[in-house]
């Protein structure tokens, strides 16, 4: 497995594109499909922390007792893979709110770009 | 360390792919593409069970209902067509470069902090070298994370299911149709 590095830089690289995408489209469902981009580079990183824990808490483990520590690598480990479950969650709530929001503004402006869209503005 | 660069590389090229085509729809079928590639990235770190809740979640449910309300929506590729603000494109893409560039310099902040980390692990346990991190695999096993998930997060666990209630819901009230009759200030 390549180390912990590349899965960050791999996770930034996602990350900013779907920054970009939230900042460059003006169509609401594509950038509703770059912020999923973003919250799947987060989860990536979320992973990876969690497959690297035991660098990463390197120093805890040095002062700890020998038969605590597999206890805390697996629960830092597990705890990780909880963090994505719960993001999932949340982004597939968020979606269910946001294409319902879509498809609201459609029925009502028949358009989804959102330049179009100020109701709320002033 | 050839499969994560072949993974990475198509999951980079989809993300752009994403971005970039006009069409939502073949936006939304590239995002699959950028998300299986990732399943595939947490198989390989050994999170099998995050792979296929990954893929079943995501892929699966996620991207059927962005599809869904795409085809629902009947959206015409012309509808943009025309750009009023051709500098938001290139303002946009400068914007994520830098913010890459500040993620980068960062990271190399905090490596410095983790090498000397990965340096002291290697020197506690010996024959650990830091090339070797794949946790065992009950570490990151559907039964592990599951024990995890029902004991120590019992309680966000359960707000969850009730942020879900809250959102379909709110699904449910914002996307229906106006009732004829029905009060303006309740619909409005």
């Amino acid at each position: 497995m390549p180390s912990l590095e590349y899965f960050i830089i791999l996770s930034a690289i996602l990350f900013c594109i779907g920054v970009w995408g939230v900042l460059k489209s003006r169509n609401a469902i594509v950038i509703f499909m770059a912020i999923e981009l973003m919250l799947n580079a987060v989860n990536l990183s979320l992973v990876a922390f969690a497959s690297n824990v035991k660098i990463i808490l390197a120093r805890v483990i040095q002062t700890m007792p020998v038969d605590q520590v597999s206890d805390l690598l697996r629960t830092s480990t597990a705890s990780g893979q909880v963090y994505v479950i719960l993001v999932m969650t949340v982004a597939a709530a968020e979606a269910a709110v946001g294409l319902a929001i879509i498809i609201s503004i459609h029925r009502m402006k028949d358009s989804v770009n959102v330049d179009d869209v100020n109701i709320m503005k002033w | 360390m050839i499969i994560f660069f072949v993974l990475a590389i198509i999951a980079v090229f989809g993300a752009v792919m994403v971005v970039t085509r006009k069409s939502p729809v073949a936006s939304a079928v590239y995002l699959i593409l950028v998300m299986c590639s990732l399943a595939g990235l947490f198989a390989l770190m050994g999170a099998l069970f995050l792979a296929a809740f990954q893929v079943i979640v995501y892929a699966g449910a996620i991207m059927v209902l962005f599809l869904f309300v795409i085809m629902l929506l009947n959206l015409r590729r012309d509808e943009f067509g025309h750009d009023p603000r051709i500098i938001q494109k290139y303002l946009g893409f400068a914007f994520a470069l830098l913010i890459l560039i500040q993620g980068v310099f960062i990271l190399g902040w905090a490596m410095k902090d983790y090498s000397a980390g990965a340096g002291s692990i290697s020197s506690v346990e010996s024959g650990v070298t830091p090339s070797e991190t794949v946790p065992p695999d009950d570490y990151s096993s559907a039964e592990s994370v599951a024990e995890t998930l029902f004991t120590k997060f019992a309680y966000p666990f359960e707000i969850t299911s009730v942020l879900l209630l809250a959102a379909i819901i709110g699904a449910v009230v914002i996307a229906r149709k106006k009732q004829p009759g029905q009060d303006e200030e309740e619909e409005d």
